[in-house]
């Protein structure tokens, strides 16, 4: 990871919930009345399939780039899990970027 | 936005890899190259990076900077490769190692990485060089020959992965052709691979370069997961 100043959880949270209505618009999806924190991505009850995950990653990794100068990579091994998936909703997908700005995971 | 197309070529500093950025800066793309050394050549509209393939973060430097440049990539030609001809007993691991990390680990990071670029305007085009030592089987290339294997694997499967992005992923597979990669092998061993070819020659690079532009034509949008051996093997 290669970035300037860390940007505090507000503005990634701002980023995560922007990319993922753009990525829902892109795919002439069903907008929900609100995203937050607990919105469910993928899994039952989420908003994106397979390839809107993928797509979300791709454009989430890119807009980090040019928003706050930063690249990061989010590819991890438990992508596809339920459970510790860190995409499973727009929070832990959040804290995810925030961590691999701040260096860790 | 580059308003013309932007082709990216891995091992441009010699070889068949030379000879393609020639071919397509001639052909009107913006082209980008790369090898671990610097290129003692220059050509308009041609960027050389000093990136080994198999070094992630160097690969997504290079494709950070032909997005903030471009914005666009259009064609990834996964050529680089080395080889190594050796009895399996006589093979250290090292060179084992080597051999998978350049020839099948980095191309796995040059698609990865690309697709990303290309995704953006749902539409790309992927060739990856193989080779007839994979279906000829020959022996004294069993690392080599797998490493490429391992790529046609990844074109059949990539191919489906990234259809969805408008991106085709498919493979050439050239026979020997007189450059430093066969440099070391007896001319009999060569004479023994042409013999079991239908077309009974050496390759030339237009033969590959040929086989190239029919994958990347944008008309190819339906043209995905095909492995394509060149001579007939």
């Amino acid at each position: 990871m290669h970035a300037n100043a860390v940007p505090d959880a507000e503005r990634v949270l701002e980023l995560v919930i922007q990319s993922t209505r753009a990525v829902l618009e892109q795919r002439g999806a069903t907008l929900p009345d609100t995203i937050g924190r607990d919105t469910a991505l993928f899994g039952q009850n989420g908003l994106l399939d397979s390839i809107g995950i993928v797509t979300l990653m791709v454009d989430i990794e890119q807009n980090v780039f040019d928003r706050f100068h930063a690249s990061i990579q989010l590819a991890d091994d438990r992508a596809m899990s339920q459970r510790s998936s860190p995409f499973r909703s727009v929070g832990a997908l959040t804290d995810f970027i925030l961590s691999l700005l701040n260096g860790g995971a | 936005m580059t308003p013309e197309p932007v082709a990216l070529i891995t091992g441009t500093r010699k070889g068949i890899g030379k000879y393609l950025a020639e071919h397509y800066v001639k052909r009107g793309f913006h082209t980008e190259g790369c090898s671990r050394e610097p290129v003692d050549w220059s050509l308009d509209r041609y960027t050389h990076h000093c990136t080994d393939v198999a070094d992630e973060s160097g690969v997504r430097a290079m494709l950070d900077s032909i997005r903030e440049r471009h914005g666009r990539l259009d064609v990834l030609i996964n050529n680089a490769g080395i080889a190594s001809m050796n009895h399996c007993l006589l093979t250290p691991l090292a060179t084992a190692e080597r051999i998978f990390r350049t020839n099948a680990i980095g191309p796995f990071l040059l698609i990865r990485e690309s697709a990303k670029v290309m995704k953006r305007r749902n539409y790309g085009r992927i060739v990856n060089l193989g080779t007839v030592a994979t279906p000829l089987k020959l022996e004294g290339e069993s690392m080599y020959a797998a490493s490429k294997a391992a790529v046609e694997s990844m074109t059949r499967i990539l191919a489906r992965e990234l259809a969805p992005f408008g991106i085709t992923v498919n493979l050439v597979g050239p026979t020997p052709i007189q450059t430093d990669l066969i440099r070391g092998v007896p001319q009999q061993k060569i004479q023994a691979i042409i013999d079991q070819l239908a077309v009974k020659r050496l390759g030339r690079f237009e033969d590959v370069s040929n086989a190239i532009d029919f994958f990347i034509r944008p008309e190819s949008d339906y043209i995905t997961g095909q492995v394509l051996y060149l001579g007939g093997a």
